[in-house]
């Protein structure tokens, strides 16, 4: 009775035995239910595809992937992290979609010693002021800010002299608006007026009005749902200012589920499913067969990163090489991925290109339809977290907030 | 009875808990704590019949002290957590002493629409007020205490929440035998005549919803050095609502139905969301099912009914 007992209380931990050398454990975090689901599913199709093709087997070793929900709330994040590591042993979680969601799940790969790859969580200070607790993290994907500082040279380049922003409002959107204030106002542009409607936020109607008439554009930063409704409601609303995005308010998980309302709307990311090259043509085509759909950042983001884990047990010959050298082998890595030449900077964080996108209607990669595209009309090369700001000047002020650059020209 | 049962059933658990996975341990401290905030909603709806749907923001005041005393003072790591778990109770019992004032004047389904505002109104605070609470990304929190033991070790941590769970078990069972509890239960029957009878209905209500807040911020002290974080989704509707549905599972008036339902939810939760992805549905159908058919909960099954 008693062993009986005994073995159902912990039949969990007696399925993951220690695992073999030649076996590799990822654990994937990405939200599958909630108002998040559809870009878990994007997340995960990604990293799967990429498993796929390499028939599930890394340079010898057999990759177990072991996909758990975490909701889009970071507190899930963390249980799911804690269930990962602890029950199921993997020897590295990998994604995370909020950038709350990466603050909270950074702790748990220090407190227990387990990598931790940010394919997506974008929050600015896990590869910045607060690297230093993290020993065991790594980001494959890209800072907040990071595509936002050209943008913001960009739009001085173009000729806008002031823009009013209006971005969701939590980190990930006070990062993004941040990085893009901070490089248009020191190339001489002005924000003159920054709002911050509620992340999922539906009904603009009670922030459109108040936008002001006299700024040259809008700097808008879209997360999920938000994205489809703010250009409808902008547009019914009358005003005609040139819109430029922050990544996620144009990226092709949105896109499709637009209309002409977004043409000629910019926007920068580190990817495009536009990219004319053929390693992306060829991607596109692929992925689209596979899921029958154009890949998202999200996506093509996750790709590259089971493609960089497997460039690492390639040089180990399928040897888990342990967090520490894990780490240090990844952040090594020159990889010609998907989305342009990427290698890393000495606090873990991608340098890549930069592209500006602007949303066109018209056929690519072969496909005879005509649709919405992310052309690609300027490439920024090689651009750090730090953009081309010193490291050292950057570090000293403080992380983008709601009040971080202050908002000087407002009123 | 009852009582004994519960006991032996916790103390083959406590036994057993070394024994287990290192993640079942987690799930099983966070059933008791989850189960101290149920007992308080049935306290409430149990007893008084007051539905709340706002429960979360007492576990949410109480983490939350327990979050920014630890993260901006380094306050309550070591033995001074013993003077945090009654400031999470003290934190607790005020907030709710304040928002009793508003939610008691109305029953039904009015209390339950204010309790749902009052706790909104917290959950705003916490996702708004950045400077002390981070906004949307929570505090971390820098460590579980140490005093002698080291709470960082899971198992440690699990007795601890054990005993805190036990005794808010029997100060409550206490509470409800005595003829305040009475009392309360003449509220639940027939507000009216207890009214007639000389009682000042209005204030027996208003300390049972004090006494649930009480409990509901300590148990948000033990939920934020359960999970390391506090986040503003800890304090979501959804919390306030699993709280609720859990005490309707194991059964209303009953206090250990809080722990029952707890147990089924979090384990249910925790291990269908692994192997399925609509395990949502489940859920929603263990509920709909256990309301239609064990309206007294699954306490129920054992007693034959509350009444």
């Amino acid at each position: 009775m008693n062993r009986k007992l005994l073995t159902a209380f912990s039949a969990a931990a007696l399925v993951s035995s220690p695992a073999m050398a030649q076996e590799l454990k990822i654990g994937f975090l990405a939200p599958m239910t909630g108002i998040f689901a559809q870009i878990g599913k994007d997340m995960e199709n990604g990293f799967q595809m990429y498993l796929d093709e390499q028939k599930g087997n890394f340079a010898g070793a057999k990759v177990t992937f072991i996909v758990e929900d975490e909701e889009g709330k970071p507190p899930v994040g963390v249980r799911k992290a804690e269930k990962l590591a602890r029950q199921d042993q993997v020897h590295m979680l990998v994604g995370g979609l909020l950038a709350s969601t990466g603050y909270a799940i950074a702790p748990v790969s220090s407190r227990l010693k387990t990598v931790y790859v940010l394919s997506i969580a974008a929050a600015d200070d896990l590869t910045q002021r607060d690297l230093g607790k993290y020993p065991y993290i790594v980001r494959t994907s890209w800072t907040s800010s990071q595509p936002h500082h050209p943008l913001g040279r960009w739009a001085c380049d173009n000729g806008y002299k002031t823009v009013v922003s209006i971005g969701a409002d939590y980190a990930f959107g006070h990062e993004v608006v941040g990085g893009f204030q901070k490089a248009f106002e020191d190339c001489g542009g002005k924000v003159i007026q920054k709002i911050w409607p509620p992340l999922g936020t539906k009904d603009f109607g009670p922030y459109i009005p108040t936008i002001k008439r006299d700024a040259d554009a809008i700097f808008s930063l879209m997360v999920g749902p938000m994205a489809l409704q703010f250009p409808k409601q902008l547009q019914e609303s009358g005003i005609k200012k040139p819109i430029i995005g922050g990544g996620t308010s144009y990226d092709e998980f949105v896109l499709p589920a637009m209309g002409d309302e977004v043409l000629g709307h910019v926007s920068a990311l580190q990817y495009s499913a536009a990219i004319d090259t053929p390693k992306n043509r060829e991607f596109v085509r692929k992925y689209r067969e596979k899921y029958g759909k154009v890949p998202s950042y999200y996506s093509e983001s996750n790709y590259t990163t089971a493609q960089m884990i497997h460039e690492v047990m390639k040089r180990t010959k399928g040897k888990w090489p342990g967090p520490a050298k894990f780490i240090s082998m990844i952040t090594q890595l020159k990889l010609d991925a998907v989305r342009g030449p990427v290698r890393f900077d000495d606090m873990r964080n991608p340098i890549q290109n930069i592209y500006i996108k602007k949303v066109e209607r018209k056929r690519m990669h072969g496909y005879d339809k005509e649709e919405l595209w992310n052309t690609v009309t300027k490439t920024y090369p090689d651009v750090s977290q730090f953009f081309t700001y010193s490291k050292a000047e950057f570090l000293k002020q403080p992380v983008y907030s709601r009040e971080f650059p202050p908002c000087k020209y407002c009123n | 009875m009852k009582i004994w049962v519960l006991l032996g059933i916790l103390a083959v658990v406590a036994a057993l808990a070394p024994f287990s996975g290192p993640f079942v341990i987690l799930l099983l401290a966070q059933v008791l704590v989850l189960g101290i905030v149920a007992m308080s909603v049935d306290l409430l709806l149990g007893y008084t019949g007051l539905p709340s749907l706002g429960q979360a923001a007492y576990l949410g005041v109480g983490a939350y002290l327990a979050a920014i005393l630890a993260t901006k003072f380094g306050f309550g790591l070591g033995w001074d957590f013993w003077i945090v778990v009654p400031l999470g109770i003290l934190m607790g019992a005020a907030t709710a002493a304040f928002f009793g004032l508003f939610a008691i004047r109305a029953s039904g389904v009015y209390f339950l629409m204010i309790t749902l505002a009052l706790g909104m109104c917290v959950w705003g605070l916490a996702y708004r007020w950045n400077s002390l609470t981070g906004g949307d990304n929570g505090l971390n929190m820098p460590g579980r205490p140490k005093f002698g033991i080291e709470l960082a070790n899971d198992l440690a941590f699990f007795y601890v929440v054990l005993g805190f769970f036990v005794a808010s078990f029997f100060a409550l069972q206490l509470l409800v035998d005595s003829p305040f509890g009475k009392s309360l239960v003449g509220i639940r029957e027939r507000e009216l005549r207890m009214r007639i009878l000389g009682y000042n209905t209005w204030l027996h209500k208003y300390i049972a919803y004090i006494i649930a807040g009480a409990f509901g911020g300590l148990a948000g002290v033990l939920w934020a050095h359960l999970n390391g974080i506090v986040s503003p989704s800890d304090l979501i509707l959804t919390t306030s609502v699993d709280v609720l549905l859990m005490v309707v599972l194991g059964g209303p008036g009953t206090l250990v139905g809080g722990l029952i339902g707890a147990t089924i939810v979090v384990f249910l939760r925790e291990y269908l969301a692994t192997m399925v992805q609509w395990w949502q549905y489940v859920l929603g159908a263990v509920y709909v099912l256990t309301i239609l058919y064990l309206p007294g909960g699954i306490m129920a099954l054992f007693k034959g009914g509350r009444r």
